[in-house]
């Protein structure tokens, strides 16, 4: 079982990509299965693993899909290289326009110099390259502390907080 | 101009650091070639022929003298003493060292100055109307909004991984002075019926395919500037291609789906964003805007209106100083006041070079004379906003001392160029020695007032950097067989008359392009229907065959390189 950052901490991945071929089966444990398998196999699925997670691809539109994602503890998104920055909207959509509490994993060609970004973005988990040291991934991710923008975290606009310090 | 607040400041220390253990890593060999080109990209260093070159971004164009010592200070410390105004409004340093970035970079956010998403696929420098606050046709003073844009995109984290490179340009007056249709998205500030609002064009970009931007929304309330921004951002971020570098650009989008298709999905996205809370949180209050105009207010003038007796009497005195009144000081909203150019087109320089002494030259005029500020300009040169007429006399001995009072804005030497193939690693052809031949051929000012009002410029390969699309006379250096050959472009415009110019014919070669030049000039001025009549209009008015015959010499010559 590999490693992860979960919440800011090291932990032992419990979940399992599923991209073709899975086990189905009591040994099934916690799958990530694509997206057009979700739709192709929801019920196998679901009768089988402990759990089901759903990976998209970047190109997708998470405002259409959403109705299929909504219930799911787990969505996955993907960078094919870390400077491919679709999957930051998608979670940015998913996380303040729909309201998506579960789970968001990023995976792909996730870099230490990523995670700043993804955490902003409202990403809870990420997969870093195998390359990456994950002590210096998970450090990373409170890489700069201060910020003008609202995005997917516990960050006000800077004209907000500006507001209250002229208020007083 | 913005002062920086415990906010500002704390986030460019952060950002500092940031950079200095990227590239700690990657000397160190812990972080790949590859990897950190992404990150030192959207720290403003960009691999150059001979170093990395360093673009720090002046935001809208606005510098302080406590700035200008500091580049002083830097250019000489970590370069060879000068710096290079671009087409951005940003100083380019052209020799930094690597090992050394990081502490330059602390060096200028001592002084509010940085180069956080200079280059790379991220939001880019914004630009404004260099005569902000000060032009007499202004309708609204632009940079309060520019700054609150700039802080909205400043390491925005949704948008930080783009596509590709994306500007935004603003003007609030009627005159266009920051070619603002040749960004990804232009804003004019503009009223309607007594409202504060927003005209957006979407889609500029110049490049391999120029194109103007086109209105997306005529009026988008004041309070919704960063509702509308993040919904074309995201319109980009999603939709933008990343299979090509060469069609990255949201210009393509545009062409791609047509503008009624880009406009839906972009008003559909806008519309969603408002109704939700992401827009509560991105709508600005009166009181927002409020504040950040207090960072932009008037400097405390003291009209007069004696003076001009005594200027005039000075210029009768002094003739360089009347053709430096004339040519380079236009008017100003508040009597006794004006607007002074700076020209960066002496001869034998690069356009836009400025050295550590006339750095530190500027810092003291306009400490002395006006009011402590200057501004870059789309045309690579600076402007001292606020300058009492009765310091004019005495401002110009100094930037003449200074080499900086060219009486020749907006004429033939004024030319725009890209720093070419003597430092740019993507040139084809050199821009700085073609400025030279051609400066040579009209160094005097009476040819250059006799021709008048003319834009040429240069870029050293199809990006652009020179914005030769949008020069009345554009040349841009093209490769062919490792030689350096020169295309000319016609017509072309980055005003309010904004177009982009037209090929004339075959390529010139480098011991012909300035002669070229200098033929189509003096066709003009045998064209021209009186002596008013500018080059541009003049060419408005014939079309491009009486110059393409100049320019080739003969019809067959001309007809031939078409083909
Ligand atoms: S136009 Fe080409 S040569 Fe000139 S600076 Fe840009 S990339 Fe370099």
């Amino acid at each position: 079982m590999s490693r992860v950052i979960r919440a800011r901490a090291i932990v032992e991945d419990d979940w399992t990509l599923a991209v073709e071929g899975l086990p189905y089966g009591a040994a099934a444990g916690k799958l990530i299965v694509p997206l057009a398998r979700w739709r192709a196999e929801r019920a196998a699925l679901l009768s089988s693993a402990a759990a089901v997670g759903v990976l998209l691809p970047n190109t997708e539109d998470v405002e259409s899909v959403y109705p299929l994602l909504a219930d799911r503890p787990l969505i996955a998104l993907q960078f094919p290289t870390f400077a491919d920055g679709r999957a930051l909207t998608q979670a940015v959509l998913l996380r303040i326009r729909l309201g998506y509490t579960g789970e968001l994993r990023a995976l792909g060609d996730v870099v230490r110099d990523l995670a700043f970004w993804l955490a902003r973005c409202g990403f809870d988990t990420v997969v870093p390259r195998p390359d990456q040291d994950l002590q210096a991934c998970r450090q990373a991710l409170d890489e700069i502390l201060v910020a003008y923008q609202p995005a997917a975290d516990a960050h006000a606009p800077v004209w907000v907080r500006r507001r209250a310090r002229a208020a007083g | 101009m913005y002062r920086y607040d415990e906010t500002d400041r704390e986030l460019l220390r952060q950002r500092t650091e940031q950079f200095r253990d990227q590239t700690r890593r990657y000397l160190a060999g812990e972080l790949p070639e590859d990897d950190f080109r992404q990150l030192r990209l959207r720290n403003g260093l960009y691999q150059q022929r001979h170093a990395p070159m360093l673009r720090i971004s002046v935001p809208y164009g606005l510098l302080e003298s406590a700035q200008l010592r500091r580049m002083a200070r830097i250019v000489r410390t970590y370069d060879r003493g000068y710096g290079h105004f671009t087409t951005r409004q940003n100083i380019q340093l052209n020799w930094p060292q690597l090992e050394r970035v990081p502490d330059l970079l602390a060096e200028l956010a001592e002084v509010q100055l940085h180069s956080i998403q200079a280059c790379g696929n991220a939001t880019r420098n914004i630009t404004s109307d260099y005569l902000a606050g000060v032009a007499v046709d202004e309708i609204v003073d632009p940079r309060p909004y520019c700054e609150l844009l700039r802080q909205f995109v400043a390491l925005h984290p949704e948008f930080y991984w783009l596509p590709r490179k994306f500007k935004f340009g603003f003007t609030g007056a009627t005159v266009d002075r920051a070619a603002t249709r040749t960004n990804d998205a232009a804003v004019h500030v503009l009223r309607r019926d007594g409202a504060v609002g927003y005209r957006f064009f979407v889609g500029g970009g110049l490049g391999r395919l120029p194109l103007l931007g086109q209105e997306m929304n005529a009026f988008v309330p004041e309070a919704d500037l960063l509702l509308y921004a993040c919904a074309i951002l995201r319109t980009f971020n999603r939709f933008g291609r990343r299979d090509n570098i060469h069609k990255a650009r949201i210009k393509i989008v545009l062409r791609e789906w047509g503008i009624e298709r880009f406009r839906a999905a972009l008003e559909e996205e806008y519309a969603k964003i408002r109704s939700s809370a992401e827009g509560e949180r991105l709508r600005l209050l009166p009181e927002d805007i409020e504040r950040m105009r207090g960072h932009f207010s008037a400097p405390p003038y003291r009209p007069s209106s004696e003076v001009a007796a005594q200027v005039t009497a000075q210029a009768d005195r002094d003739p360089r100083f009347a053709a430096w009144l004339k040519r380079n000081v236009r008017p100003h909203r508040m009597p006794g006041y004006r607007v002074v150019f700076v020209s960066l087109k002496a001869p034998q320089r690069a356009p836009g070079d400025c050295t550590a002494a006339q750095f530190e030259a500027l810092a003291e005029v306009c400490d002395a004379y006006s009011f402590g500020e200057l501004r870059s300009t789309y045309d690579q040169n600076l402007v001292l906003a606020d300058v009492a007429e009765r310091d004019l006399y005495a401002l110009w001995g100094r930037l003449d001392a200074a080499q900086l009072a060219t009486p020749n804005i907006g004429l033939t030497t004024d030319m725009t160029a890209c720093p070419g193939l003597d430092f740019c690693g993507l040139a084809n052809a050199g821009t700085l020695g073609v400025t030279h031949d051609i400066y040579r051929r009209f160094d005097s000012l009476d040819a250059q007032y006799e021709i008048g009002p003319i834009r040429i410029t240069l870029s050293g390969c199809m990006n652009g950097c020179g914005h030769h699309s949008v020069g009345h006379i554009g040349i841009l250096g093209v490769d062919k067989h490792g030689e350096e050959w020169y295309q000319v472009t016609l017509g072309g415009s980055p005003g309010n008359d904004a177009a982009i110019g037209e090929r004339v014919g075959r390529a010139l070669a480098r011991n012909e392009i300035a002669d070229g030049v200098e033929r189509l000039i003096h066709a003009y001025l045998r064209l021209r229907s009186d002596d008013d009549e500018t080059f541009i209009e003049c060419y408005r008015r014939v079309g491009i065959a009486p110059f393409k015959v100049a320019l080739y010499g003969s019809e067959s010559d001309s007809e031939a390189a078409a083909a």
